[in-house]
């Protein structure tokens, strides 16, 4: 606000001429502090759709938070995303269906609670109950006992706590799944696992008004809607003590506006540039802007409830949709190169290791005007002789790319009318469409991941039945597959079955992989080591400010 | 004039209904809410029931309404989706946009009352030109154009003021997005007031008020003014009512977390529950605005009576 105050001063005299009003600073500048890790920073954030309850919160907004407030059992890597213990001192199986989980002692919340194997247990058990209608309570579907807490057909549940899991000590306790699944471990990272305090369970109506966590900030002052201010909590025992005094989440009714306040020096983090700012951003902030890979990839579903979308032959037809997509040059033009073509269906953030196989998609994803228009004759042509793409209108500016896919598709097949967007008014109505079997032809799906493992990328969204599965695509060899990498305990040869998983998807272009997205982020010359982790989510703790 | 408020407020009661009804039934047809709840993926079916159940959707539509109303005379106004009453949103949401009214109307009053006084008075002259060209390009300018103009020439470019309002939205943060708010409806103003004035110069109470010898000013302000007035107030009456329904764009360009923010997250969000509730009260607002205006009538121009 340099070279503000006469302006203001000006400003208040009006004011004052309009009514009587308090001018002064207006809290932008209570922000001091040097390099001594006692700086606050304010960052751009948006309303939380949900309550912020830690198996209730399914975006990224309220994510951002749980990020800050709590630790769990296991902590991603930032660069990584490899799972490392945090709270968890070992977990331990033998046949990959039940772990004994011993958890680090010396840990509190912040009122002082010490964080036991209890901790987690309840929090577990109350993430699972029907009767608390928690939007992740399928996180919990793989423990033992889920149908008794969580009936799936709505009926009345039978018992309060998950009969797999038993707190066997003050610091252990014992998990028994209803299958095998290897990399249970590896999401427990997943903010749903958190462990929860007493206070939450005692009162819940003042927890959800000022929640308490056990993580390297404490919450100040949340003002719903407007504002939350998140202070580093000085007795944090963990190794990754925040560097900075604290955060202040500032609610946004528009990314734009709040780019805008960061040009203007009013706020220090952006952590979703906007669309169409994002050819400005480069020279705007040079240095300080960030466009890294983020574990979200956006794909094409296909209706295979549809009987003109599954008949044989189809598969040519789609794959040739899938070549008739120039991703190179739609991700260059509209998205600015904060995305990149997909020729997987994971993520890079992955790694090799983790199961991200460049260019299995092979030939499939690779653009092909010509060879595209063969396939789609040889599969029998388009249904109805025209594809629609739907997607939302409301939000994420999915109109743009639509229209530039279509416009490729059209160009393949010299068609002006073989591919049209079809927008839906609203995202809630866009899902309505999906989970009532409504779709006519493909549509706009993408998959932000929960942890940076290949089943994550593959089994909600394509395993016969999976929450995930928009397009009820089904096979019954991937779904073999699927079960097969998740009973083996030696990691490698579990991504192999994985990929071969995979490519049975690819051979019958389940869905078409579009591209990879970034995560992308401004900040101001105040603050110092920002970066985004796979999960597109800033590493706040981390930040210095000057 | 007693029993003209009362026959006005009774006549208040149906139109509320309606109005409300309407709402319901509107926000009712976009779908099911649950289903953009859960984000990119399908709710799991129990757990959708049960939220569907909480918030009362399983019933049908009229039944929903019912509980509703009943609800709103208990003051209950129900809960949002992320676990907020709303009458919590609006406790926070409606003192920021009655301000953020309150200085739109300001410059309307202000600005806009002395130009058409001033325009009026020198008709055809270079004065009365000019701002007629000027209120031509404000109206045919898109309030989003000039609200994003003025962001970046005064808030990012020059600096004199904040981009963004803070959530305390005091006043003194306010004028620019109010200037922005009022500036069509200025335009208007305006222009009713000239074209007023104009016609009332001539009308022989005026003629007389100067043959009396009467000073220029009390026969402007008195006269002339106060019988040119009643268009005007109508104008700005109604205009209450759509300038705080309507700050939706002004108030996303500023981040202003008043009731147009409120309104279109609860759209967004298939939230009926935010909806109706803010649209109730905007509606008792728009008809209090205009039984004010319609009283208002009787104290400019005394021939007007009410029985």
């Amino acid at each position: 606000m340099r070279g503000a105050t006469h302006a203001r001063w000006a400003a208040c005299a009006a004011a004052v001429a309009l009514a009587a009003t308090a001018c002064g600073d207006d809290g932008g500048g209570d922000s001091g502090g040097s390099g001594d890790g006692s700086g606050i920073l304010s960052s751009s954030w948006g309303d939380p759709q949900n309550p912020l309850e830690p198996a209730n919160t399914n975006e990224v907004q309220g994510g951002k938070v749980l990020d800050m407030l709590f630790r769990g059992l296991k902590r991603y890597d930032a660069k990584t995303g490899k799972a490392n213990d945090m709270l968890a001192e070992k977990i331990e199986t033998t046949d990959s269906q039940n772990f004994t989980v011993t958890v680090r002692s010396g840990w509190t919340f912040s009122n002082g609670e010490p964080v036991t194997a209890k901790s987690f247990v309840d929090a577990w058990n109350y993430g699972a109950g029907l009767k608390n209608n928690q939007k992740n309570a399928y996180f919990f579907g793989y423990i033992d006992g889920y149908d008794k807490v969580h009936p799936e057909d709505g009926g009345k549940q039978t018992a309060d706590t998950l009969s797999g899991l038993k707190v066997t000590g003050e610091n252990t306790f014992t998990v028994k799944l209803n299958q095998k699944f290897s990399t249970f471990p590896d999401t427990l990272g997943y903010a749903a696992f958190s462990p929860l305090p007493k206070a939450f369970f005692d009162d819940h109506d003042a927890w959800l008004k000022k929640p308490v966590g056990n993580g390297p900030y404490v919450v100040d002052s949340y003002a719903k809607g407007s504002v939350m201010k998140m202070r580093k909590w000085g007795e944090y025992p963990g190794e990754d003590k925040a560097r900075n005094g604290g955060v202040d989440l500032k609610v946004y009714t528009d990314n734009n506006t709040a780019y805008t306040d960061l040009m203007a020096g009013n706020l220090d983090l952006v952590d979703d540039v906007p669309a169409s700012q994002l050819k400005n951003a480069k020279s705007d902030l040079g240095d300080r802007y960030i466009n890294t890979p983020a574990g979200i990839i956006q794909t094409l579903a296909f209706p295979f409830y549809d009987k003109a979308w599954d008949k044989d032959g189809m598969e040519k037809v789609r794959t040739g949709l899938s070549r008739a997509i120039d991703r190179k040059q739609i991700t260059e033009t509209i998205f600015q190169k904060t995305r990149t073509p997909a020729t997987d269906w994971t993520s890079p953030v992955l790694g090799e290791a983790g199961g991200f196989k460049e260019g299995l998609c092979g030939d499939a994803c690779e653009y092909d005007p010509d060879e595209a228009k063969k396939l789609i004759e040889e599969g029998g042509g388009l249904p109805g002789g025209q594809v629609k793409i739907s997607y939302n209108a409301d939000t994420g500016s999915h109109k743009e790319w639509v229209d530039a896919v279509c416009n490729s598709v059209n160009n393949a097949l010299d068609n002006d009318k073989a591919c049209v967007g079809n927008p839906v008014g609203t995202f809630a109505d866009f899902r309505n469409r999906i989970t009532q079997s409504k779709m006519s032809g493909p549509f706009r799906a993408g998959w932000q991941m929960d942890y940076p493992l290949i089943q994550n990328f593959l089994q909600p969204l394509y395993y016969t039945n999976a929450s995930s599965n928009d397009g009820k695509w089904t096979s019954a060899e991937f779904d073999k597959l699927v079960d097969e990498a998740n009973a083996e305990t030696d990691q490698a040869k579990a991504v192999e079955l994985f990929q071969q998983a995979e490519e049975v998807l690819r051979d019958d272009m389940g869905a078409i992989p579009l591209w990879y997205q970034n995560g992308s982020a401004g900040y101001s010359q105040r603050i110092t080591d920002v970066a985004l982790n796979p999960f597109s989510l800033p590493v706040y703790n981390e930040i210095k400010v000057s | 004039m007693g029993r003209y408020v009362i026959r006005r407020l009774l006549q208040m009661i149906p139109v509320f209904f309606g109005a409300t009804l309407l709402i319901f039934l509107m926000v009712n047809v976009m779908g099911d809410p649950i289903a953009g709840l859960c984000g990119d993926r399908e709710c799991d079916p129990a757990t959708a029931a049960q939220l569907r159940k909480e918030f009362g959707l399983d019933k049908p539509v009229w039944q929903q309404y019912a509980t509703y109303m009943g609800n709103v005379f208990t003051g209950d106004f129900g809960t949002a989706f992320n676990g907020q009453e709303v009458t919590e949103l609006m406790s926070t949401a409606f003192p920021v946009t009655i301000r953020l009214t309150v200085v739109a109307i300001l410059f309307e009053v202000v600005i806009g009352i002395t130009l058409g006084v001033v325009t009026g008075l020198r008709r055809g002259r270079p004065v009365d030109t000019g701002v007629l060209l000027v209120t031509l390009v404000v109206i045919s300018v898109p309030t989003f154009v000039t609200g994003l103009l003025l962001q970046l020439l005064l808030g990012v470019e020059w600096g004199w003021i904040s981009p963004s309002v803070s959530p305390e939205a005091p006043f003194n943060e306010l004028i620019v997005p109010g200037l922005v708010l009022a500036s069509v409806s200025l335009a208007y103003v305006t222009r009713l007031t000239r074209t007023s004035i104009a016609e009332n110069r001539r009308a022989d109470y005026v003629r007389t008020a100067v043959a009396k010898g009467l000073p220029r000013r009390r026969v402007i302000t008195r006269h002339l003014l106060r019988n040119s007035l009643i268009p005007v107030v109508t104008f700005i009456g109604t205009d209450i009512g759509a300038l705080m329904g309507g700050a939706i764009v002004t108030e996303r360009i500023f981040n202003i977390h008043g009731v147009g923010f409120q309104l279109y997250q609860g759209i967004l969000r298939q939230n009926t529950q935010t909806v109706v509730g803010f649209v109730t009260v905007l509606v008792l607002v728009f008809l209090m605005a205009n039984l004010l205006v319609d009283l208002l009538y009787a104290v400019l121009d005394p021939r007007i009576r009410y029985a």
